[in-house]
């Protein structure tokens, strides 16, 4: 067999294997619709509060940071949207893994434990748009979303910078939930990244309304890119040259954080203990 | 024991350690805080030093107390933990490099341990296995017919994996586990909590599973039936160390210095106590003692003497020597101390 063959007999397993292991999430997720229905919800409260926060601050006529109150609704209605579709909670799973011996059987399998986790985490966010479309067209409906800056062309560019902020932030925080390897209760710094991402993600509010410096520092941080930038570029904030700069941020931070994977994750795995597992 | 020498072995083991460091502080409030500032930490010998080989085809009972370090031997043989020092060699891979080749060749099945889907049936999980080890779809129906015959699965692979029993999930455990007939089975208490047919089945099936596929086996147990049933070989390892590899009948050579001897008398002659005391050595102990017969346990050196003394003395209708049961002796090796009994013994 060729080099080529091979490849390709390769990634035809790993494309069957996506399509059971996907399979199999979303039999689990809707499994538990409950509990999903319960967390698709409370990611919608978040955005919603801010939203009546910033409406209220902006007034009915006037603006605040450059926004309307309307434009903050179609600014949150993104947030919704771009959050769900970039959501990834295997930072806190890799504590109890670790600390159970439940990773044992994923690192057993002749396949790397990420693709269970990029397949869960798949399955989740497409259950949850169920949840989500609906949702963002009623508050759109209710607080009067203007979406006026949006031109096709828009939703065409936002369409691979919202594809590049699913990769940048599964892969950054899946690195990062390696060092649960090292230190076992990785909780607190879970917390830290949570609330970065808050404030300099644009979750809690666009950047334009942040001290001239914050903005500055979040450039070079991968929280905006993974959620404010696909909302600027949807909403038309951004175009031509921004754009492909934002681009390049997106796939730069993912080349690093894949490079920091690639290099820690046997270093990593070498600290694993199995306990009871 | 020497049948394997001939072949190249499955697995070799040299030098094998696994050192935990592990966080130590006393109780109190005041061990906590001044933990805050500064850790003490112990290190635990979990494996210390063990080398041992097991040929194609072999089964081999891998026995020790709790926390003897079995479980830490069998991670770092399947790939999960890395050892602080020495060599493995299974099928010619390095198991914590964890080469997919190798993986795709070898299963650990713990029994306190899930890895089927909870919420689904077993089925899906089965065919997930499928993708991952990526079998062809005419060996995986072929292989997945024979074990929901060898293991009389039936009706319950379609079941979720949350209605079976203790034992039926066990039974669907294994035939997961074995789908891609791996050729290194590694069984940690495989039968543990298990009601004793379902133990005799998995037993069964383990045997019949070495036998057709000639695959490796390394069973952990704490139950003695299923180390005799299965394994000719064993290896004992007691607070990381071994302590015994060879024929299960030389371990009760090796470790119970004495045996037993069983006396029926001719009916209607008893024994005086005293004219049986007085031919019995020091070191001889009656068990059980009527008018029909006795139990004497003796020192291994004494057997043969004393059984002739008996035979050609007393009016003896009934005469057997017994080795000691594998539960008594197994206990004894677990009492005794943690060093090697003897050279001979490590290398048999």
């Amino acid at each position: 067999m060729s080099v080529q063959e091979r490849q390709r007999a390769s990634w035809r397993a790993l494309l069957e294997y996506y399509r059971s292991q996907f399979a199999i999430d979303i039999s689990l997720n809707t499994a538990y619709r409950g509990a999903t229905a319960i967390w698709v919800f409370s990611s919608i409260m978040q955005p919603l509060v801010s939203l009546v926060v910033w409406r209220t601050v902006a007034g009915p006529d006037g603006e605040a940071g450059g926004f309307t109150a309307d434009q903050y609704t179609a600014y949150f209605i993104m947030v919704l949207i771009v959050s769900n579709m970039t959501f990834i909670w295997h930072m806190w799973e890799f504590e109890w893994r670790i600390r159970t011996g439940a990773f044992s059987p994923l690192l057993l399998r002749p396949i790397h434990p990420i693709h269970n986790d990029i397949s869960e985490n798949l399955s989740f966010k497409v259950l949850g748009l169920v949840g989500i479309i609906p949702a963002a067209i009623i508050i759109g409906i209710v607080f009067n979303a203007d979406f006026g800056g949006t031109t096709p062309i828009h939703i065409l560019a936002f369409i691979p910078a919202l594809l590049f902020a699913m990769a940048l932030r599964f892969i950054v925080e899946w690195t990062l939930a390696l060092a649960a390897f090292w230190l076992t209760k990785v909780s607190a710094i879970n917390n830290l990244f949570d609330v970065m991402f808050l404030f300099l993600g644009g979750q809690f509010a666009p950047l334009d309304v942040m001290p001239g410096w914050i903005q500055s520092l979040a450039l070079f941080s991968p929280f905006p890119w993974s959620i404010a930038f696909p909302v600027e570029v949807a909403l038309g904030q951004r175009s031509g040259t921004e754009i492909l700069v934002g681009y390049g941020a997106q796939l730069a931070w993912i080349g690093i954080a894949g490079a920091v994977l690639t290099l820690v994750w046997r270093r990593a795995t070498s600290k694993y203990s199995a306990v009871g597992a | 024991m020497t049948e394997h020498r001939d072949t190249n072995p499955a697995i070799t083991v040299r030098d094998l350690r696994k050192t935990y460091v592990v966080p130590e502080r006393e109780a109190g409030l005041k061990a906590a805080l001044t933990s805050l500032v500064r850790r003490k930490t112990r290190e635990v010998e979990a494996v210390r030093d063990i080398s041992f080989d097991i040929a194609p085809g072999e089964i081999v009972g891998f026995l020790g107390p709790n926390g003897a370090g079995k479980t830490t031997t069998l991670k770092m043989l399947s790939g999960l933990l890395h050892p602080t020092s020495g060599e493995v060699d299974v099928l010619g891979f390095t198991p914590w490099e964890r080469d997919r080749a190798y993986l795709r060749q070898m299963a650990l099945i713990m029994g306190q341990r899930n890895q089927l889907q909870w919420d689904i049936p077993v089925i899906d999980s089965f065919q997930l296995n499928k993708a991952i080890f990526q079998i062809p779809e005419t060996d995986y129906r072929k292989r997945l017919d024979e074990l929901v015959d060898w293991l009389e699965l039936g009706d319950l692979i379609n079941k979720p994996v949350r209605n079976l029993s203790l034992g039926e999930r066990m039974k669907c455990e294994i035939a997961g586990s074995l789908l891609h007939y791996p050729k290194i089975l590694y069984l940690d208490e495989p039968t543990i909590g298990l009601d004793v047919a379902m133990q005799r089945k998995i037993r069964s099936f383990v045997a019949e599973y070495n036998a057709r596929t000639g695959a490796s086996v390394m069973l952990t147990s704490h139950y003695m039936a299923d180390v005799e049933a299965l394994c000719k070989r064993v290896i004992v390892i007691h607070h990381g160390t071994l302590l015994y590899d060879g024929d299960l009948a030389g371990l009760a050579r090796e470790f119970a210095p004495q045996k037993t001897i069983v006396v029926e008398f001719e009916e209607g002659e008893p024994v005086p106590d005293d004219r049986l005391q007085a031919m019995l050595p020091a070191e001889a102990s009656i068990v059980s003692r009527s008018d029909a017969g006795l139990t004497l346990t003796v020192p291994k050196s004494e057997t043969a003497r004393l059984a002739g003394r008996l035979l050609a003395e007393l009016p003896v209708a009934d005469l057997n020597i017994e080795e000691p049961p594998f539960e008594e002796v197994i206990e004894k090796v677990f009492e005794s101390e943690a060093k090697p009994v003897s050279e001979r013994a490590v290398t048999a």
